[in-house]
């Protein structure tokens, strides 16, 4: 079973630690003190790739034993739940009674307060838009005692900068949020080949009703075939079992190699046989859910992989309004580069809007990428995506960022003058930091 | 013998709720004791929701000796008949602080031994008058041999190891059942302070072994398994080498 990263996320860069980390064992007491110049930062299982979930030299409060169900509904599928429950553990609950998380990221080890500091994304975004869309209220404890009952209606600007808020404005102890009915635990699910990004998106455009799309991205492919990937697409079957399926992992990586596992000649072969492996598997074809949105989950410890420097994800959104010119030109410099992306995951953001003031989810297309950390050449080659990206009018994903500049940061996420009086002024986090600068 | 109905005395425990949650995902019958209400509030409303029905609750101090049998009787009232009686309390005091301060060594007697064997012995009671039942105590490794780093918590652990043998003693051949639990050492508040080693296991991942040990009438289970070898080593060695060990 998946566990709680305690420190670092994972990326597995080197980030100054924490000085100190207290726990959060029950939702009634208090925040601990902060000394003078100390500051808290909320974590839950470190999934973030960089320092969202990092607050170097200063206080973490680790939220993971705030694990309990508070209420939950099983008529109308509204659920009331403690802020450290997994999205893994909140499946196990309520799959056998028929509901869902209606918005689920490439991982289930991801906490409820995770997923909402992040106002994360998932493969449906067409139809569910963000998680934060289906968050009906919360409480927000902050430094000054008070705990805000929060939703729409009641302190609707401190709910709308803590969605999305990666844990600035305070401590998430709780949520209700509306669950997705299901009839079963299976997804009917299909795989197509395409050669080209515009290939791509007219695959997309074609899928309005499946609810969940993704694609892989063959980043080794050179010359004509740049661009070229596997489509996947599913929608909750009906009929069958509702078993929630949440086994351990079958894979280990049992410990970290010196160095990156992931290089240009593995990520060739692997690219290779899988993108072969996609030609052969053809139909619709069932599968339990669990393999269709988390088959990274089935190896513990895949972090690894990339050796003890670690990786950078880079995602990036761009506007529809620029066609896939964007996308492309990220392609064509990864192809120029020589750096070899392992999993390279292009989705596309509908147009429902998101509900956080510093909500990455926008109508465009998402690319998501990582490179072994190879400094300076890495970190130049992920500038150069900036480039692009800016003038495309995009944005980068702060829960997978480690290095963007402030004035990517602000450039990307023009409510940021509108949430910066919601922070708590005892919170901060080496991200905040890092973007403030 | 599958549990459907439990007392859970300590339900607010790490290990405690652990094991409850797998109970009541399978639809169990609960009656919780504990000594914080507003914390037997919050674990109570997580246990429902996980599919357990919660007949009945009870809050106070166990060091109050005399409101263990009217639990008991409240509990079996709520669940007919119980299956299952779970002794989880207890409280780990700094060695340390043990010896330069006698109120706290009295206080971990009690909040180790002298309350939980008053439930034992209660329990003992209701489960013989049933005909059948069975009684799981959380002890520690901590009795299997007193060392320097932990003998006052130790002592009153190996007090239950006591009570617990004896009570095998009392109810062989009949249909009650008594199970001392030995977890090593686990992540939980009570050990919050301390490094968190590789030794350190999670309650989650200790309690399918629990139930197991529960559900087979096991006499004695080490928590994780492995610790019945570290603690069969620490058991032989001599007196002047454990005395050298930083343990
Ligand atoms: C394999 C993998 C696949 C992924 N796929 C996706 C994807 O498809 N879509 C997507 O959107 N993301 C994806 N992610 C990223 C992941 O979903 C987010 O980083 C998520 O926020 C991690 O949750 P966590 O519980 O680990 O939170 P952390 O990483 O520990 O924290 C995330 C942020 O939330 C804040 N926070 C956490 N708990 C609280 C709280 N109780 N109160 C206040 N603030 C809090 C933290 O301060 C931090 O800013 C993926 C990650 C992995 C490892
Ligand atoms: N964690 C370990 O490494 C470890 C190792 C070996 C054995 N154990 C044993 O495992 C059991 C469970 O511990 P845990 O690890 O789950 O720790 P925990 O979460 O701290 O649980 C200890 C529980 O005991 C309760 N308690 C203490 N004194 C009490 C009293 N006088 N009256 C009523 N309740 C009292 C506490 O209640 P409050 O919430 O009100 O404080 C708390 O619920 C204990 O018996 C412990 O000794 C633990």
């Amino acid at each position: 079973m998946g566990r709680p990263l305690s420190s670092g996320s994972w990326g597995r860069l080197a980030f100054a630690g924490a000085a100190r980390t207290a726990v959060a064992d029950w939702r009634f007491e208090a925040l601990p003190e902060a000394d003078e110049g100390d500051s808290l930062l909320a974590r839950g299982w470190g999934r973030s790739y960089g320092d969202v979930c990092i607050n170097s030299g200063a206080s973490h409060l680790d939220t993971t034993r705030l694990d309990r169900f508070i209420a939950f509904d099983a008529q109308t599928g509204i659920l009331r739940c403690e802020a450290g429950l997994t999205l893994a553990q909140i499946l196990e609950v309520v799959v056998p009674r028929g509901w869902f998380v209606p918005v689920l990221p490439g991982t289930r080890f991801v906490t409820l307060g995770g997923a909402i500091g992040n106002d994360v994304h998932g493969k449906n975004h067409r139809h569910a838009g963000s998680f934060g869309c289906h968050v009906r209220s919360l409480t927000l404890l902050r430094s000054d005692g008070e705990r805000y009952r929060c939703d729409s209606e009641h302190n609707a600007e401190l709910f709308a900068a803590t969605i999305g808020g990666l844990g600035l404005t305070g401590l998430v102890l709780d949520a209700e949020i509306q669950l997705l009915a299901i009839d079963s635990a299976h997804v009917e699910c299909e795989d197509l080949l395409f050669s080209s990004v515009a290939d791509f998106a007219r695959l997309y455009e074609e899928s309005s009703d499946w609810t969940y799309t993704v694609s892989w991205i063959d980043c080794s492919a050179r010359g004509g075939s740049v661009g070229r990937g596997i489509f996947s697409r599913a929608r909750h079957a009906a009929g069958g079992d509702r078993d929630p399926g949440n086994s351990a992992p079958r894979l280990a990586v049992p410990f970290t190699p010196p160095v990156s596992l992931v290089n240009r000649f593995t990520v060739d072969v692997f690219n290779r046989a899988y993108y072969t492996a996609g030609r052969r598997r053809g139909g619709v074809r069932r599968e339990h859910f669990q393999r269709f949105f988390f088959p990274l989950d089935g190896i513990d410890g895949m972090n690894r992989i990339y050796g003890r420097n670690g990786f950078y994800q880079y995602q990036c959104v761009v506007p529809f309004g620029g066609g896939v010119a964007a996308v492309e030109e990220l392609l064509r410099r990864i192809a120029a580069s020589g750096e070899a992306s392992f999993l390279a995951v292009l989705k596309a953001f509908g147009e429902r809007a998101s509900p956080g003031l510093l909500s990455f989810p926008r109508p465009g297309w998402t690319l998501a990428l990582d490179f072994p950390n190879r400094g300076a050449k890495t970190l130049q080659l992920l500038a150069s995506f900036d480039a692009v990206v800016r003038d495309a009018g995009g944005a980068v994903y702060p829960a997978k960022d480690a290095r963007m500049p402030a004035d990517m940061f602000a450039g990307g996420y023009p409510q940021l003058e509108r949430f910066r009086p919601q922070v708590d002024p005892a919170f901060s986090s080496a991200f905040w930091r890092r973007v403030q600068a | 013998m599958t549990v459907k109905t439990i007392i859970a005395f300590g339900a607010t425990s790490a290990i405690c709720v652990a094991l409850l949650r797998r109970y009541a995902a399978a639809g169990a019958s609960l009656y919780l004791v504990a000594r914080d209400e507003s914390r037997l509030a919050a674990c109570a409303a997580d246990l429902a929701a996980r599919g357990a029905t919660v007949t009945g609750t009870s809050a106070y101090d166990f060091n109050d000796a005399h409101r263990h049998s009217a639990a008991l009787d409240d509990a079996a009232a709520a669940l007919g008949r119980i299956d299952l009686v779970v002794v989880a309390h207890g409280s780990l005091p700094e060695q340390a602080d043990c010896e330069r301060d006698d109120a706290l060594v009295r206080a971990c007697m009690e909040d180790n031994l002298t309350s939980a064997a008053v439930i034992m012995h209660a329990a003992a009671r209701r489960l013989e008058a049933q005909g059948s039942g069975t009684l799981a105590v959380i002890s520690s490794v901590a009795g299997d041999r007193g060392r320097k780093s932990n003998y006052t918590y130790g002592a009153a652990k190996a007090g239950l190891d006591a009570i617990a043998q004896g009570m095998q003693g009392r109810f062989a051949g009949s249909a009650v059942r008594v199970v001392n639990i030995k977890p090593g050492m686990v992540a939980s508040p009570m050990t919050a302070h301390m490094e968190q080693g590789p030794l350190f296991a999670h309650p989650e991942d200790i309690a399918p072994r629990m139930q197991r040990a529960i559900e087979r009438g096991s006499r004695v289970v080490y928590v994780p398994g492995f610790w019945r070898y570290i603690m069969w080593v620490i058991r032989l060695l001599p007196t002047a080498v454990l005395a050298r060990l930083p343990i």
